[in-house]
């Protein structure tokens, strides 16, 4: 019910929401959950196994309990955290993990079967009969499990990632952060403040005490406005720093759209941030703790401190007649404060016998919590004092406190581990655990306001100090500094019934007690055993309950017991918003040749080739499939002449006195007996001995070269070189620098190629000028241009390359001079069968397992000099007739279809992997032999030119006798393209 | 104590008090015919065969930490067998093979799900290189059929076929790979070696190897020293520091693998799905959460823990594949020490110690090889000789130059 | 994860590309037996601890950068060009 007086939500801003199908209305700065428990909704979901009813638990990001779904179609989000997600005018939310809804759900008869589903039941049984494990349990299972539900489509909404970068990081805006914000920023330091509630305050919000002498969250709007108002400081509300990471980068989730009515659709739902902080302050406060005893998981039973929160900050009693059941002082200020609003206090139940509280309500000191009453909405509490007298207790809403957490998680993304402090029974952080991360306040174990100020402030000048920055001085503002009056207390012993720990996986205190009987003695085992902790709160509500039973279990303390590890992120962050900038073509960049826009008007359809796009074939009208387009095009080229884009592949410009000698170093054969207008083809191995690229390099001038490479290895090359010559060739006179994106290359391919290139050729070429395998300068249409004769389709065949901004002209106008003499634009299919017809090999034949040997070019390793990938070359495994190499293969007869892929056995032997023999790389139809060609590697293949052998594909059906040949089908001496 | 359906109703009427220890907690003898560092996967999976496969029960699994806290623990659970090169293809196998018998020889719920592996391919040469491994799965006995672009969509219709990077072409489906559930696995073996006599000792490091003549003696340990004519080595990330013990130096080296789990979900993605081209792979695990990883940091690192590029690269790489997992927010996520090998393979040999052994470079495919890999380490650590499956896991390999690279990336420890 | 280019100063992770054990920048000399390649290409000490690794910054100068590391806690103590390897290292962080 709301609370007349009370709250800083804005009573004036009404908001209108639906939940399970029903409207409610609630006020701007209410959460989903305030605004619902002031509607006195009890039930908001149900529990991951048992399907229990379950309320709010907490106000804040924990939450284990209040899990629901929000929006519809393709924008739904599951497992949001009612306690976090504000309202706003059109909201709809509804429950999880309920059928057909969370007040009436029928899987709730998996309660009744509780004591059979035990931790670790699973891994006991399922397991007969065998087949029924993926066809009836297993679906089961999954159907059970989980709580929300993606939609399974698509959705559109905008996410962003950024950057940003401070001296100083303060997560979290409480007493201590704030104070830590003033001392850093009135220094001049660049700070952030980083909070993840939607206001500036932490607890200051959420309590009734005063700092400064006045009620604290006018104090700590004091500060925000003050800070605000920094050119120095940049305030984050709705910003959770979710993981520590190396070198003080943080990553944070900024909620940015999702409280927003009818957003833009620019507008961001959420923001990943990375921070890059010198120095940081973890001024996350704490949580509070349940206590375990039987039944205490019902719709109304929530944290002391959570109760206060909704009364203070939202105006709301959760309940009319509210008991208090703890084992500290802290939490009797829920009493105190519920009572001074007119909310009557049914019972205020303390464990510790001798605890002495002020206050016009009924005292229990040293009774306990034996059971509750009520499984849609808690209605009665049974309590029982030290001799076992029991009473009854009539009550709706439970406010537990078995004290509070640090909540220190941070400090421990980077393999640390806490420290146990007897005094206030928790964890808390070690020193130095994060370079430049310093703790301060409830997160460092320091529960008074006023140690959290002073904690603050001195974080704030040790950092400070490390930046080489004069702190100035900070007045120490009056508040209380009541020491921690406690007492350990974990469970109520020997419950009846089940008594909660994990609320959000239904682990019980019998669970753990189960996995120490079974001997899963380690705080790991017992986690992972009982699923403790690894529910969306992580263990935040958990871990150290659990970890104390644990403890009792196996005769131990709990310091020696341990935790388990600490992981980011801190709460859990949408992939979308880590993701952000990947999906669609986002993921990758995209690379276009100047060529491009051309060809898509000519209808080409462009296929990947690593980043870069490039087009399969020229469709012209009449040509029905890929494969006319194709044999026409092979045709083309072998008759007349076709024009090609290869300017994605590598381009590497080699200068200085030493460059002939580096070539030497780094390709297996000799170039620095090349000479000026001569280019060579180049084999080039890496330092294992087994190919890594093949190219052509021209040598421009004396010292001056250009390499090539193929288009998939450019950036391995470059890097490659980069790597010999600084570390094994420091002092040589060679640089060299990519200009893959510079030039624009085309290749002229076909008996007619030197005629259209004179065409268009201030200075006419002719068969010597350039020779084949030369290279000279050119100039046409007032462009200064090289020529290079070089031939990857075994035509008579020249690159052309030219400045890139000059690309998509001379692209154009060389495919109109080519139909004009009744050739055209030719693709990469094409490209490939002319390539596989004349044995010229690609990446899909050096694919990083081949050697020059495989591909029998091992002559082309000098003997004379040494050379990259020499000495491992020679490796015994490397070489030999055992080793598969390069053939070619023609089926027979010559109008069956092969494909790459297929294996090669031995005819009349089955083709099982005892009998392999190789496989089939590269396929192509030849429109010119009139019969498919295939590459493949063969064991000691050159020796079986002449066999017939047997190539099976599984996959596509195909069983074929092949002849096993030289790869070289057409034109084997080379003559076309030496014309 | 058996387990069994049956079990789980009798003792759920008895408020679950006789359950049993699944393990027993030793304190370790001083001598042991064999000794295992390492209480991993393939460490407790090798105990258990060498118990139950060669009548060997002497043993000791000395592990440093609680069982199965390694790598095992740590896993995104794919098991597979859709290797490609002979060496590799038949132990794979023989793995998926003893996968599928796995529950009802351990007596333990595994949760072994074939659910089918898809291997997504963007270009004619990536499924030509698909169609190779296809073909070499089928030769070597195992299932494989090659999908086109609609074939895909009918399995995994939430992908994002229009607007994704690179387009899919189609994808390999391997009907009979899937996942399980990792914990499960270690504990399974964990008990089966217990209750074949094998002492299971925790929280036990070793800190030396004893070698006199050339022939392993025993370790020592913060327990105490322990005497063995055998010692295995299985250690996965930490066998460089485990090796130094024994004055050896090996082909490995040290990399960070992080990998993700959402929170839990109604079920979404049926299939395990792997997306070579953004170096992604992922899976839904039977308690709802999508279980993802992608490429190592790849810097050499013990730390387990890793990097943001790295992390966001992966979500990128799910978010341009399938966005429709947006909305599903990351619970968790975690690192291992991965033993990368120069070609990607695994080693299982002796070593140049007599009596020393070794089962490592395990990269970071290793879940799916725990039980051939401790079938196999048992034969050696047996009988002496290389099991058939294993026979090229050998040390020497990279000096012989029979490799077994399927990456294709040559000897460069971070690039498998 | 930063790094501090000796050229560029500090960059991030991002723009390196890392290779491996420093051991690669020195090359067994030519007609070196076989086990010297097997001990450059393969056998590693693998420290958990201090090691010196290469990183090439790609996206930056092209600079090949030597750096020291521990691969426990990350932390980079040193780095140098690969070219200025006869010099020693530059020590000390920045903050």
């Amino acid at each position: 019910m709301r609370i007349a007086g009370k709250g800083l939500i804005d009573r004036a801003k009404t908001v209108g929401f639906r939940f399970d199908g029903k409207d409610y209305t609630g006020f701007e700065g209410d959460t989903l959950a305030s605004a619902l428990l002031a509607s006195d909704v009890k039930v908001f979901g149900r529990s991951f196994k048992y399907h229990r009813p379950r309320g709010v638990m907490t106000a804040g990001s924990e939450e284990p309990n209040a899990l629901v779904t929000v929006g519809k179609g393709a924008a739904q989000v599951p497992n949001v955290r009612a306690t976090v997600q504000e309202i706003h005018d059109g909201l709809e939310a509804r429950g999880q993990n309920a059928w057909p809804s969370v007040n009436m759900d029928v899987m709730a008869v998996n309660d009744l079967f509780a004591p059979f589903f035990s931790a670790g039941f699973y891994y006991k049984t399922f397991m007969w009969p065998r087949a029924f494990w993926e066809k009836l349990y297993e679906p089961a299972i999954r159907r059970a499990a989980g709580l929300g539900a993606l939609s399974g489509k698509h959705n559109d909404e905008s996410y962003e990632k950024a950057w940003a970068h401070c001296d100083l990081l303060i997560i979290g805006s409480g007493p201590a952060g704030l104070m830590a914000a003033l001392t850093a920023a009135r220094a001049g330091a660049e700070v952030i403040l980083a909070e993840e509630d939607h206001r500036m305050g932490g607890r200051c919000l959420s309590e009734t005490f005063e700092i400064a002498g006045k009620p604290a969250a006018d104090w700590a709007a004091g500060i925000v406005a003050e800070l605000d108002a920094m050119p120095n400081v940049r305030l984050m509300t709705r910003t959770t720093v979710t993981g520590a990471y190396d070198d003080g980068t943080y990553g944070a989730l900024e909620r940015v759209g999702l409280h927003v009515a009818n957003p833009p659709k620019d507008l961001p739902r959420e923001c990943f941030w990375r921070i890059v902080a010198k120095r940081a302050v973890l001024a996350s406060g704490a949580h509070e703790r349940q206590i375990a005893f039987s039944n205490n998981d019902r719709p109304g039973i929530m944290t002391a401190g959570a109760v206060r929160a909704y009364l203070n900050r939202w105006g709301v009693a959760p309940g009319h007649a509210v008991t208090i059941f703890a084992n500290n002082d802290d939490a009797h200020r829920t009493a105190r404060d519920l009572s001074a609003a007119g909310v009557r206090i049914a019972a205020l139940i303390d464990v510790r016998e001798d605890v002495e509280v002020a206050g016009d309500f009924p005292v229990y000191a040293g009774y306990r919590i034996i059971d509750t009453v009520g499984r849609k909405g808690l209605r009665d509490v049974v309590i029982a004092d030290k001799s076992g007298q029991i009473s009854r207790i009539v009550s709706d809403c439970l406010a537990v406190s078995g004290g509070w957490n640090p909540a220190l998680h941070l400090t421990c993304h980077m393999n640390g581990r806490p420290v146990w402090r007897e005094d206030i029974a928790a964890f808390v952080p070690k020193p130095g655990m994060v370079p430049g991360l310093e703790a301060a306040g409830s997160a460092n174990g320091a529960f008074s306001t006023r140690a959290c100020l002073a904690q603050g402030v001195a974080a704030a000048e040790a950092a400070l100090e490390a930046l080489g920055r004069k702190p100035k001085k900070v007045d120490m503002p009056e508040a209380e500094d009541g020491a921690v009056r406690m007492r350990a207390y974990w469970e109520v012993p020997e419950p009846k019934h089940r008594a909660w720990l994990d609320f959000a996986n239904d682990v019980t205190t019998k669970d753990v007690r189960l996995a120490a009987q079974e001997n899963f003695r380690s705080v790991e085992h017992m986690k992972r055993y009982t699923t403790q902790g690894m529910a969306p709160d992580q263990g935040k509500n958990s871990n150290v309950a659990a970890l104390a039973i644990l403890a009792d279990a196996t005769g131990r303390g709990i310091p020696e017991t341990g935790t388990t590890t600490f992981r980011p992120p801190y709460t859990p962050v949408s992939i979308a918003a880590m993701g952000a900038g990947g999906q669609g073509a986002g993921f990758a960049p995209q690379r276009f040749t100047t060529s491009d826009k051309a060809a898509r008007e000519r209808g080409a359809p462009m296929i990947e080739a690593g980043l870069w796009y490039r087009p399969s074939y020229f469709p012209r009208p009449g040509e029905k499939t890929w494969r006319d387009s194709c044999d026409r095009e092979v045709m083309m080229v072998r008759d007349r002449v076709g024009i090609c884009d290869v300017s994605t592949l590598g381009k590497i410009d080699l200068q200085g006195k030493d460059t002939a000698r580096f070539l030497d170093l780094v390709y297996t054969n000799t170039f620095s007996t090349l000479k000026p207008g001569r280019v060579r083809y180049g084999l080039m191995l890496r330092e294992d001995g087994l190919i890594m690229d093949d190219g052509t390099t021209a040598c421009l001038a004396e010292g001056h070269y250009l390499m090539t490479t193929t288009t998939a290895a450019a950036g391995q090359v470059m890097r490659h070189l980069e790597f010999v010559q600084q570390a094994h060739c420091p002092g040589w006179d060679v640089r060299m620098i990519s200009v893959t994106e510079q030039w624009a290359q085309f290749a002229v391919a076909g008996p007619l190629a030197r005629e259209l290139l004179n065409s268009v050729l201030e200075t006419p070429i002719d068969v010597t000028t350039p020779p084949f395998l030369g290279v000279t300068d050119v100039r046409l249409m007032d462009v200064n241009a090289r020529l290079f004769r070089i031939s990857f389709s075994g035509e008579l065949g020249y690159e052309i390359a030219v400045p890139a901004r000059y690309g998509e002209a001379l692209y154009r106008d060389l495919v109109a001079r080519a139909e004009s003499l009744g050739g055209g634009a030719y693709g990469m299919e094409a490209l490939n069968v002319l390539r596989i017809e004349k044995g010229f090999i690609t990446h899909a034949e050096i694919h990083g397992r081949v050697t020059a040997f495989d591909i029998g070019m091992e002559g082309m390793i000098s003997g004379k000099k040494d050379c990259i990938g020499k000495g491992a070359s020679q490796r015994p495994g490397l070489v030999g007739p055992e080793r598969e190499q390069l053939v070619g293969l023609r089926p027979i007869p010559m109008s069956r279809q092969i494909g790459a892929g297929a294996h090669l056995f031995n005819e009349g032997a089955d083709p099982v992997r005892v009998n392999d023999q190789g496989y089939v790389t590269s396929v192509g139809y030849s429109p010119v032999l009139k019969t498919y060609l295939g590459l493949a590697f063969l064991k000691n293949g050159r020796a079986r030119h002449g066999e017939r052998i047997r190539l099976v594909d599984h996959l596509r059906g195909t069983d074929v006798i092949c002849e096993v040949m030289n790869p070289v089908f057409f034109d084997p001496e080379g003559g076309r393209a030496r014309a | 104590m058996r387990y069994s359906g049956f079990r789980v109703i009798s003792e759920g009427f008895f408020g679950n008090k006789g359950w049993t220890p699944a393990w027993r907690d030793p304190d370790p003898k001083p001598e042991y015919e064999v000794v295992i560092i390492g209480g991993g996967g393939h460490g407790l999976s090798t105990a258990y065969y060498l118990a139950k496969n060669h009548g060997i029960t002497n043993i000791a699994v000395l592990e440093k930490g609680y069982l199965g806290g390694g790598n095992v623990g740590r896993n995104t659970t794919i098991v597979r067998a859709n290797y490609f090169l002979p060496g590799n293809q038949e132990f794979y196998s023989h793995s998926l093979k003893l996968w599928e018998g796995l529950e009802a020889d351990l007596n333990y719920n595994v949760m072994h799900s074939q659910r089918g592996l898809i291997n997504l391919f963007h270009s004619d040469g990536q499924r030509d290189a698909f169609a190779r491994r296809g073909n070499a799965m089928i030769n070597q006995g195992d299932d494989a059929e090659l999908l086109d672009r609609e074939g895909v969509r009918r399995h995994l219709p939430y992908l994002d076929f229009e607007q994704t990077r690179f387009p899919i072409y189609g994808g390999l489906l391997h009907r009979r790979g899937g996942s399980a559930r990792h914990d499960a696995v270690a504990w399974g073996y964990a008990r089966g070696a217990d209750q074949r006599g094998v002492d299971l000792i925790q929280n036990c490091e070793v800190t030396g190897i004893d070698i006199v003549d050339g022939r392993v003696t025993g370790v020592q340990t913060t327990r105490g020293a322990i005497k063995a004519k055998k010692v295995g080595i299985i250690v996965a990330g930490r066998s460089g520091q485990v090796a130094a013990m024994a004055g050896m130096r090996l082909p490995v080296e040290s990399h960070i693998l992080q990998a993700f789990v959402t929170e839990g979900l109604k079920p979404v993605i049926d299939h395990v799905v792997s997306f070579g081209m953004g170096h992604f792979y992922i899976s839904q695990s039977d308690k709802g959460g999508l279980v993802f990883g992608g490429d190592l940091d790849f810097y050499s690192s013990y730390a387990a823990r890793g990097n943001l590029p790295m992390v966001e690269h992966v979500m990128e790489a799910g978010m341009t594949l399938m966005p429709m997992i947006g909305k599903a927010k990351v619970l968790r996520s975690w690192g291992g020490i991965m033993d990368m090998t120069p070609d990607g393979s695994p080693i299982i040999d002796k070593t140049d110690v007599g009596g020393l052994y070794i089962d490592c470079g395990w990269n970071y495919g290793g879940f799916k090889a725990v039980p051939a890999s401790g079938w196999c380490m048992a034969h050696l650590m047996a009988t002496g000789d290389s099991h058939e499956y294993a026979r090229r896991f050998r040390l020497n390999r990279f000096v012989t130059g029979h490799l077994l690279d399927e990456e294709g990336t040559g000897s460069q420890h971070n690039l498998h | 994860m930063r790094i501090n280019c000796p050229l560029c100063g500090t960059r991030d992770r991002r723009e390196f590309t890392y290779y491996g054990d420093a051991v690669y920048a020195n090359r067994p000399a030519e007609g070196a037996p076989i086990e010297a390649w097997d001990d450059y290409l393969h056998l590693r000490d693998n420290p958990a601890g201090e090691t010196r690794d290469l990183w090439y910054h790609e996206l930056g100068c092209s600079a090949w950068i030597e750096v020291t590391r521990n691969t426990v806690t990350h932390e980079i103590s040193a780095t140098r060009l690969l070219t200025d390897r006869k010099k020693p290292a530059k020590r000390g962080k920045k903050t």
